[in-house]
């Protein structure tokens, strides 16, 4: 196994680490801001390694560059996108601060105010 | 190398697998708009890796059109949502 060979295996294998730590925050955080967080950082940094980790065996040197462009292109979507999901769930909860019912369960912090009133016994909610 | 790096596609596709559950489960729709974006990243990845082990660089555009496309759906996502508040 070559120098390069190595780099890949070590690369690769590390994104991958990234991408489970992601797949599980988003499954297991509490709420939207949270989830976001997991989101948005650990999977570029995933994808970002993953590129950087296949570039060596990249047939032309046209391809790696694109590749390394792909991974620039979802970083900027993903900061916007990351942006814009924050602000809107942010502007929801201050618009719902007087209550309206019809719109409580598009609500981040609803969940955290019922499972309290159901079971004040301890196996409160299930999410975490 | 080929099937270290098919190891790690199928590996790809498990964590995949395991956020998209976040769409299930998701309360609220935002939370699904997230896993859908899971779903962009992690796919670019495994298209990216799929084009180093089948030798086909046709596979990398395939990806950089599904990074263009996956901010649309989300941005077009809050735009509808803001028209409904």
């Amino acid at each position: 196994m070559s120098l390069l060979d190595a780099f890949t295996v070590i690369m690769t294998a590390s994104g991958l680490l990234f991408f489970l730590a992601g797949s599980i925050g988003i499954l297991r955080f509490p709420d939207v801001f949270c989830r976001l967080h997991a989101l948005t950082k650990a999977d570029n940094v995933g994808l970002g390694l993953i590129a950087f980790g296949v570039l060596p065996q990249a047939a032309s040197i046209f391809d790696a560059l694109q590749i390394m462009f792909i991974w620039l292109l979802v970083m900027v979507a993903g900061a916007v996108g990351c942006y814009l999901v924050a602000h809107q769930a942010e502007e929801c909860l201050s618009k719902n601060a007087a209550v309206q019912p019809n719109d409580l369960d598009e609500l981040p912090i609803n969940r955290s105010i019922t499972p309290k009133i159901d079971s004040p016994t301890g196996s409160t909610n299930d999410e975490f | 190398m080929i099937e270290y790096l098919s190891v790690i596609v199928g590996l790809l596709i498990l964590a995949l697998l395991v956020g998209l559950g976040r769409i299930l489960l998701g309360p609220s729709s935002a939370d699904r708009m997230l896993a859908s974006q899971l779903f962009s990243t992690a796919g670019v990845s495994i298209l990216i890796l799929l084009a180093i082990i089948q030798n086909q660089p046709a596979l990398i555009n395939v990806a950089l059109v599904l990074a263009l496309l996956a901010p649309l759906t989300l941005i077009t996502f809050i735009r509808l949502r803001k028209k409904s508040l």
